[in-house]
């Protein structure tokens, strides 16, 4: 197939205060993840809109991933638990219209836990990798 | 259940009106055809009794119209409810769309409503005119002749599994109180997620593709009442209009079903007017049934001022991947 | 249309190594906006910030982005520069092509690549990107202390200290806490009364000092700098003005079996009382439930007594609303109920007691005047044994007790024990004890004197069961040091009962959207670095409302989180973060989706007058954004249906645009 050759492309939202910081850690400890992966920073997890998932999906990304603090410990006290609300829904109702599951993930990462944001990253890569091309919801007249 | 019948209402539109409770009555008149009423208001007595119709293709749901004629009108607004309206109507005041004060609602009960589509499937094309009557639907056609049909078979697909006979909000009620009722309206959502990823890629390709962006399910919408929809709006990044591929209509539907989570209240006004027929309850319907499962039960529109799952949270909600897999341990 | 600058750091080898710097300028330089490009060796130095001053005059940018470090690094030094050379600093993008690409990647084509794409990613944002001038709050220089034991009177004393003006709130009819009720204080073994009385009375004497006793916080809206608090002052029936103090009607109240909460019920009191003598404010309150006079109507002997006419049966609770710029809490704590603790037979014995009760038994103002007599018999006790760790240091599993040291009971238990052989040599003192805690200056000292000088029984070991036996307590615990059951036929067994936060702080916590954690303690902002306030700015914490302290260590905090409070008082404007929600008000719907996830309260709604094409006036509900108290999470932005609200700085067609950049 002609996908082995085409490297996915993942787009990762991270919280300001708990993912961001652990990516930057995972840097600090030279803690190797696959360049694929490009993280936009929030101020909070719940500043992620669907619309900008879709719209990832739309433009060509093969899989989102949302990161933010872990339950309890968010910096704006609650955002992260009304996350993990709406990507609960929005991730089912992507299942139910036939979307591949693995495309899309929601994770806690805190500042402390580089290690767990590379190997994260690395085992979600390596998911999408295996699914091949978006094709079920990248939209064609965004292709160049 | 006797049948509420023109006349009754008719009646009380009158004793409204002219006791002064009511300045207009949002009611329905005749269409081109008998089947295709439509809604009107009524502003006096003569008005009421040349064109007031009442009939079983009588299926909108007002709630969302009180948004603007709330605005409008100088006195109350006599509107009249069934009961899966009442929800809507309940959820608009939740979100304070319209002054409650202006409104004089009284509830009709409801015995479903008939779908003229299922209507043209069984008594065949070219429609001339319907006749109600107590026993049963009479359908005069251009090629068949007069038809004669139970209403039973020719429900609309969200009557056939009504969940509530019960009115949630009134000022008056004609009739008996309802109850909630047991309803298997999730049997379809189940039936679609039994089927593989593949399958049900499939299935909403077929369905979806055939959307031509009329925004009629976004204009009948009682959740669909924004000042300005993303939709119409340059700005919000998701504007596009004409249907282009298939993407196109995926995100449209997804965005406007995740829009309406724990507001929409099920009352299946998007799929009766669906021109293409697409069953768009399904997408609000599979949110709810998560929603119950993940959750617990939330109806919208139950109680005025509830809040709705999407602002709310408990600290040991289920984890989104742990959402996606339930679905697996029930299609086992 | 933006002029943007592009400034690419190398970091020395750090991004070089791996990020073909100069390709990545290069690349960048084509970019919409983009006017000028470069790489530098240290942008963050001073001669590569000097670059980037001069390159936003030369060439009039009006957008940066810098391709450097993670944002949390350097964001605000790039900001800085840009404001120096007259630009917004807000117009400041970082590309983080170090921490999450030269770092994490290996090969210098995969880093290049990744880092144009970052670099574009940002760009695209900066194009969006609009300047923001933080908003500015005034600061209402008056502070509200909730709470009156020596945590609240040591804060409100320093904050007055400092010129400020300070109320303080105590639900009792006096202020002093806990501490009033203790007999002497270790390590020094200070009588807690003659510390704590002064301090009691420089509060009331103080002129910026305002005590609401017999009072409750019963609301609080407002943020930083701008709370009001609504005051409940609860009708004791004495006119506060007017009472001397004299004490008459606490003598010839009829009323006289009412159990005395200051002794923990040892004795009793009248219904009309004044708590102890060093009472501040000293009034009397009329105890609603007891008092003859307001349940029945008739009695109306403290009235007919009172010379100065300070009764007043018709008094009714009254609200109060005060304005604030900062609130401590300092609501302090309780030992836990005993009753759940069968096996110590706290309740089917009179001589089985909490060591609170013991200090009010060993308390010259005490219910014994100061003598060691048994609760039961009136007794002098023999056979004392003391039990540490009485709920304290439960397994998580165990539901009666808590997970948490306590902290001062090991202390306290050294104290009592060396205060009871010191006046009482004829005594036999055990305690036991899972391990003995005394870090502290002068602590370990104390506990060794109490062992090796006054002859304490130091038992390593718990008590398994107490139990009454004629006039006897028949204690049998276990010795683990000698591996040996031990039996001691006691007179008096004293509890160190674990302690907990009141119960009034878990509804305060909710007022004051501040967050507990599980065991209803407030949490700090830092647990190291921020210790003395609450996650929720302007409210600060002060002893053991956070956690369980001893005297000095709650005084110390009092006079830190004074010091904070005072910090902010001084300001007399609060800047805030600009980075703050805003909603559209033509597209909102009113709908309060917004106000109904906002952690913080920040949203409220105004009815607005809107022109409409036809020229009417409509007014409709829209959504109104406090910028002073929103701290820009963006919740809101997602659940509003119109896309009204949106998130400055962090907008929705700014994050959209980087998701198409490096979608492309």
């Amino acid at each position: 197939m002609q996908i082995e050759n085409k490297k996915p492309l993942i787009v990762a939202f991270c919280c300001n205060w708990c993912s961001y910081a652990g990516a930057d850690l995972a840097g600090n400890n030279r803690l190797n993840y696959p360049a694929e992966v490009k993280i936009i920073r929030v101020p909070c997890s719940c500043r992620v809109n669907p619309m900008f998932i879709l719209r990832a999906f739309q433009r060509g990304a093969d899989g989102v991933i949302l990161c933010g603090c872990h339950p309890g410990d968010c910096h704006y006290t609650s955002g992260n638990y009304y996350t993990r609300r709406r990507m609960a829904l929005l991730f089912s109702m992507l299942d139910y219209l036939g979307i591949e599951r693995d495309r899309t993930r929601v994770e806690w990462v805190s500042a402390a836990e580089g290690a767990k944001f590379a190997a994260t990253m690395n085992d979600f890569v390596e998911k999408v990798t295996a699914l091949g091309e978006n094709k079920r919801l990248e939209d064609l007249r965004c292709k160049k | 259940m006797q049948k509420i019948s023109r006349e009754t209402l008719i009646e009380k539109a009158k004793e409204l009106l002219q006791n002064g409770t009511v300045s207009s009555v949002l009611g329905w008149k005749a269409g081109e055809f008998s089947y295709d009423v439509t809604p009107a208001t009524f502003n006096s007595v003569e008005e009421l009794e040349k064109d007031f119709v009442y009939n079983d293709f009588c299926g909108a749901n007002f709630s969302k119209y009180l948004v603007k004629a709330t605005i409008k009108a100088e006195g109350k607004i006599l509107v009249f409810l069934k009961p899966c309206d009442t929800y809507s109507f309940n959820q608009l005041l939740t979100e304070h769309r319209f002054n409650r004060e202006k409104v004089y609602v009284v509830g009709i009960p409801c015995e479903g409503m008939v779908d003229v589509e299922a209507i043209r499937k069984a008594a065949g094309e070219g429609i001339v005119s319907v006749e109600c009557t107590n026993d049963g639907l009479v359908v005069d056609t251009l090629y068949n002749g007069k038809v004669k049909l139970a209403e039973q078979d020719v429900l609309l697909e969200r009557c056939k599994v009504c969940k509530s006979k019960k009115h949630v909000a009134y000022d008056e009620l004609l009739g008996d109180e309802g109850e909630v009722i047991e309803s298997k309206r999730f049997d379809e959502v189940e039936r679609l997620e039994k089927m593989t990823p593949d399958e049900r890629f499939a299935f909403w390709q077929r369905e979806l593709s055939r959307c031509i962006r009329c925004n009629a399910c976004r204009d009948i919408c009682p959740a669909c009442t924004c000042e300005q929809c993303v939709f119409n709006n340059p700005k919000s990044g998701v504007e596009n209009k004409a249907a282009a591929n298939s993407f196109e209509e995926k995100m449209f539907h997804i965005i406007r079903a995740f829009h309406v989570v724990g507001r929409c209240t099920d009352c299946g006004e998007c799929s009766r007017v669906c021109p293409q027929n697409i069953p768009l309850h399904l997408l609000n319907r599979k949110f709810i049934k998560d929603i119950d499962n993940f959750y617990g039960e939330y109806q919208a529109g139950a109680e005025v001022g509830s809040r709705a799952p999407l602002v709310n949270y408990t600290t040991d909600d289920i984890e989104a991947s742990d959402a996606v897999r339930k679905g697996d341990g029930e299609n086992a | 249309m933006q002029r943007i600058g592009v400034f690419v750091c190398w970091c020395g080898s750090n991004i070089a190594g791996t990020v073909d710097v100069q390709a990545v300028a290069e690349a960048l330089k084509t970019e919409p906006g983009v006017v000028f490009s470069t790489n530098y060796q240290y942008m963050c130095s001073q001669a590569g910030q000097d670059i980037m001053k001069q390159a936003i005059k030369e060439h009039n940018l009006t957008g940066v982005v810098v391709c450097s470090c993670s944002p949390r690094m350097h964001e605000t030094t790039f900001r800085k520069t840009a404001a120096a050379a007259g630009l917004n600093p807000y117009m400041v993008e970082i590309a983080n092509i170090r921490e999450q690409c030269s770092w994490v990647h290996k090969d210098m084509p995969t880093g290049t690549e990744k880092a144009i794409i970052l670099g574009k990613a940002a760009i695209a944002k900066v194009n969006l990107n609009t300047p923001l001038t933080p908003g500015e709050s005034p600061v209402t220089k008056r502070a509200l202390v909730i709470g009156g034991g020596i945590a609240g009177i040591q804060t409100a004393l320093d904050i007055a200290d400092a010129g400020f003006e300070v109320d303080i709130v105590e639900k009792k009819p006096t202020i002093g806490g806990k501490m009033a009720q203790i007999d002497k204080t270790f390590p020094t073994l200070d009588c807690a009364a003659c510390i704590l009385t002064p301090k009691m009375v420089d509060v009331a004497q103080n002129e910026k000092i305002r005590i609401f006793s017999y009072a409750e916080v019963t609301d609080v809206k407002g943020f930083v700098g701008n709370f009001t608090a609504t005051i409940k002052k609860k009708a004791r029936y004495v006119k506060e003005d007017v009472c001397t103090g004299c004490g008459i009607c606490t003598e010839k109240c009829p009323q006289k079996k009412v159990p005395n909460e200051f002794n923990l019920g040892m004795d009793n009191r009248r219904a009309v009382y004044i708590p102890f003598a060093q009472a501040v404010p000293k009034v009397a309150t009329i105890d609603p439930d007891h008092c003859t006079m307001l349940k029945t109507g008739k009695c109306g002997v403290c009235a007919k007594v009172c010379t100065a006419g300070a009764i007043d049966y018709t008094q009714k609770d009254e609200f109060i609303e005060e304005n604030y710029g900062a609130i401590v809490v300092a609501t302090g704590y309780n030992p836990i109920s005993m009753d759940k603790f069968d096996e110590f037979a706290y309740n089917q014995s009179k001589d089985v007691i909490t060591s609170l009760e013991y200090e009010r038994l060993m308390n010259a103002a005490g219910p014994t005047a100061g003598k060691l007599l048994r609760p039961s018999d009136g007794k002098h006790p023999h056979t004392i044994v003391f039990v540490q760790c009485v709920g304290s240091r439960c397994s998580a599993c165990d539901e009666k007790g808590k997970e948490y040291c306590s902290k001062i009971c090991c202390m306290y238990t050294a104290k009592h024990a060396m205060l009871t052989r010191d006046k009482y040599p004829d005594t036999d003192v055990y305690v036991f004890y899972i391990d003995v805690r005394t870090p502290g200056k002068s602590f370990d000292e104390f506990y060794r004197r109490a062992v090796e000088d006054y002859g304490v029984h130091y038992i390593k070991g718990m008590v398994g069961k107490v139990m009454p036996e004629g006039d006897q307590l028949k204690v049998r615990a276990s010795d683990l040091l000698a591996n040996k059951q031990i039996n001691i036929d006691a007179d008096l067994v004293v509890l160190a009962a674990a302690i907990e936060p009141d119960k009034s702080a878990r509804p305060l916590a909710t007022m004051l959207t501040a967050s507990m954690d599980t065991n209803d303690f407030f949490t700090e902002a830092h647990p190291k670095l921020r210790p003395v306030e609450s996650p929720t700015a302007g409210v600060f914490l002060s002893g053991a409302c956070q956690g369980p302290r001893d005297i000095p260590e709650t005084v110390a905090q009092a006079g830190a989180a004074a010091s904070k409070v005072i910090g902010l008082l001084a300001k007399d404007k609060l800047t805030c973060n600009p980075c703050v929600a805003s909603s559209n008000e033509i597209m909102c719907n009113g709908c309060s989706s917004c106000a109904n996830v906002c952690p913080y309260g920040a949203i409220t709604y105004v009815e607005k007058e809107f022109r409409q094409p036809d020229r009417t006036t409509l007014v409709r509900r829209v959504a109104s954004v406090n910028e002073a108290v929103c701290q820009g999470c963006g919740c809101c932005t997602v659940v509003c249906p119109s896309g009204a609200m949106d998130l400055k700085g962090f907008a929705n067609n700014q994050i959209m645009s980087e998701v198409d950049a490096i979608c492309k």
